[in-house]
Formats: structure tokens, sequence, C-alpha cells
């Protein structure tokens, strides 16, 4: 395999550590080329030229993937889920399951069967996507370009390091948060929030300029407090990665202490889930 | 900032995935888990109360004890009571049954004195019969003379 490998493949070289970063933060982007056709961009600058209309393949593939590894694994285990004594893997997903319900039954006080599905999928999926930021850097893209058989193909191997990904997770919870608003609320409920809170219905336009950024800050904290936390972790590990031989206990160090950051990004997004969507299912009190 | 179509793709993927989970996996996983703190709950119970009937059984079983201690003691008294009064009584079946003896005994020896004298006078009275026939030395009609001597002899 590696012989057959070695006649077109060779490792990728890098000329200094800024090119060496720089490669690595490029995503394996689908798109309109700058000619007109559409295929990968070869280059940062070819990725940047593309629109809205291109997609990053490499993220959605590892999140899917990762998606499918962890639903598959919850399947498996509810599949053959019993009430007598767990077994290790039923163990360790009971232990998530529960860990979920007894969050939301801390901070959610409506009733909603969407509600636990959707944190477990949030905390899950994140964790597993966050969890190849321990991966070392260089490992995935360099198995990306073995079987690409392509040395210079960009792969991003941390999906949460991509705005992309938390921001469509922030923004799934955001429209769900005015679904149920409006649902449980009314529109003139949900509206009147907006525009006769904190300060009663005289000083409707200051309640506007308070409220509706303070709404709106919702889904942008969420999608770039994830996203920063995961993409300066990275940084920090491509740092790492250029520093030689030293870079092993460094690079340990910092892995140790990332476990802890992963674990938590992961449980704050869900557990923010749960407080918006409690908001969105509670009527404020009257001032 | 590089927004673009990844995040509709992404939304999509997140909303199978929920819809997944929330079809296949968090109904059975939950079930079993509120199943199972039944069950726990259940058994947490029935040992309380196999408990309490455990100390129930055994107030019980001291209950009894004592019950048939008192009762046999009634038992044994009883009998001892029964046991005097038998011996009493055949000592009292005793006493009239030697009593009856004598008395039958008193009687047959008053009989037989009787049939003793009875006896003596039919002889006496056949000897003097005898006597007379000698004396007189004729036969006497012993019809005509039997009642005199009868008389006599019950004279006796």
């Amino acid at each position: 395999m590696a012989e057959s490998n070695s006649a077109g493949f060779t490792l990728p070289e890098y000329e200094s550590g800024t090119e060496y970063i720089g490669h690595h933060l490029g995503f394996l982007k689908y798109g309109q080329l700058p000619d007109g056709s559409w295929g990968f961009a070869h280059s940062i600058e070819e990725a940047n030229a593309m629109g809205f209309w291109s997609i990053h393949v490499d993220s959605m593939l590892m999140s899917v993937l990762l998606g499918i590894i962890f639903m598959g694994l919850f399947y498996f285990v509810s599949r053959k889920a019993t009430s007598g004594v767990p077994t290790g893997l039923q163990n360790g997903v009971e232990f998530l399951v529960e860990m979920v319900q007894g969050t939301i039954k801390n901070t959610f006080f409506a009733k909603n069967n969407l509600i636990g599905p959707l944190s477990l999928t949030i905390f899950c999926w994140i964790f597993m996507m966050n969890l190849m930021d321990l991966v070392p850097v260089d490992w995935i893209p360099l198995l990306a370009q073995v079987i690409a058989q392509d040395s210079h193909l960009y792969f991003k191997a941390v999906p949460t390091t991509d705005i992309n990904i938390t921001a469509a997770f922030a923004l799934s919870v955001f429209i769900l948060v005015i679904f149920y608003s409006i649902k449980i609320k009314g529109m003139g409920g949900f509206l009147g929030e907006f525009a006769f809170h904190p300060f009663g219905k005289w000083a409707l336009p200051l309640n506007l300029v308070m409220e509706i950024p303070s709404f709106l800050a919702k889904p942008v904290s969420l999608a770039l407090r994830l996203y920063g936390n995961l993409f300066a972790g990275e940084m920090i590990f491509l740092v790492i990665a250029l520093v030689g031989w030293f870079q092993l206990p460094l690079h340990f160090a910092w892995a140790v202490f990332h476990i802890l950051i992963i674990t938590l990004q992961a449980y704050l997004f869900m557990m923010l889930t749960i407080v918006y969507l409690n908001q969105a299912h509670t009527k404020p009190e009257a001032h | 900032m590089n927004l673009n179509a990844t995040i509709i793709g992404q939304s999509i993927a997140f909303a199978v995935f929920v819809w997944f989970c929330l079809k296949y996996v968090w109904p059975p996983i939950t079930q079993a888990l509120a199943e199972r703190q039944k069950k726990i709950a259940e058994g947490l119970e029935a040992a309380d109360r196999a408990q309490r009937d455990l100390s129930l059984a055994q107030n019980k079983a001291a209950d009894d004890l004592r019950e048939a201690k008192i009762k046999s003691a009634e038992i044994i008294d009883m009998a001892n009571k029964r046991a005097n009064q038998i011996v009493d009584e055949a000592k009292e079946k005793a006493r009239d049954e030697g009593q009856r003896l004598i008395a039958g005994a008193k009687a047959e020896i008053e009989m037989e004195v009787q049939r003793a004298k009875e006896e003596l006078r039919a002889q006496v009275a056949a000897i003097a019969i005898a006597g007379a026939e000698k004396i007189l030395e004729s036969s006497v009609d012993k019809a005509a003379n039997e009642e005199l001597v009868k008389k006599l002899a019950s004279e006796l």
C-alpha cells in the first residue's frame, strides 16, 4: 500500500510556519471557480473567491461521519436497552442520557418532547466534533491527502472550528426559539416582549433598542463562543506542532487542558439551548 | 468569516439527527431508565414489606409459643386432676364392691343355715315317724299320721 502510494504521493512540505498554519486552516471547499466551472478550490484565494453557494466538504464529511458514529452507537444501545442490570456500553449511554435529563429537569420547566433528544444530540455531536481537536493536527489531514493522492489537499478535521457548523447549530436553535415563542405566547405575546419590557409601554423605543439586540445576540454568541474556543485551541495545537521535538510535552499539557474545554463547550452549548428554549416557553413576569 | 452553503447542509444534517434521536434513540433509553427506576422502587418497597412481615411473623411465633405453653400447662393440670378423680372413683367402687360381696356372703350363709335347718327338720320328722312306728309296732296309716308328724316337725 505504502509502496504504491509513494509513487504518486509525496509528503507535503511547507516553506514556513505561516504556510503550515495557513494550509491547515484552509477548507476542502467545493464551489464555483473563477473560470466559471464547478470544482474544489486549489488555493486560499480561489476558496475566498467563491460565493455563498459553496460548501466545505471536509466539515460536512467529518460532522456527518461523527454524527453517524455517535447516533449509530446510541441506536445500537437503545435497540437492546433493558430495564435490567445494564452492561458497559448501556451504562455509558445511560449516564449521558441521565445527565441530559437531569440538566433539563433543573433548567427547563415546561413540557416538550423535543428538548431531550435535541439536547442529547447537541451535546454528543458537538463533543464528538470537538474531540477531533485532540487527534494530532496532521493525522486526519494526512490520511485525507493519502486517500486523495494529493499532497496539497486542504482538509480540516475539526468541524467545530468552522463557523458554518457552529452557526448552523445556533441558527437551528434560534429558529426553534422563535417557533416555540410564537407557539406558546402567540405572535402578540412574542412581539410584546420586545415592545413592553423591561420598562413598560411608555418607554417603547427604549425597550426595542434594548431587547432586539439582546435577542439577536443569542444565536450569534452561541455560534461564536463555540467557534472561538475551538478555533483558538486548534490554533495553539498548530503552533505547538511547529516547535519540533519539544512539542510532545507541550502538546500533552495542552491536550489535557483541552479535554476540559471541549467538554465544557459542548455542555455550555446544550445548557444555553435549554435555557433559551425555557425562556421561549415561559412568559416574563409582569413589571 | 466565510459563511456559505455549509450552514444549510449542516442545519439539514442537524435536523435529521435530532429527528432520528427523537424517534429511535431517546424513547427506548428513557423508557428503560424509568422502568428500572420503578423496579428499584418496587424492590426496596418489597424488602421493607418483607422486613415488616418477618417481624410480624416473629411476634406471632412468640405469641403462639407462649399460648402453647399455657395450654399445655392447663392440660397437664387437668390430666392430674382427672387422674386423682379416677383413683378416688376406683377406691369408692372397690369399697362398694367389697360391701356388696360381704352382704352376698352373709345372705348365702343365712340361706345355707335355713336349708340345713329345713333338712334337719325333714330328717327329724322321718326319724320321729320311724321312732313312733317302732314304738307302736303297728303300721300306722302313713297318710293319716303324716299330717300329725309334719306338724310336730314344724314345731321343732
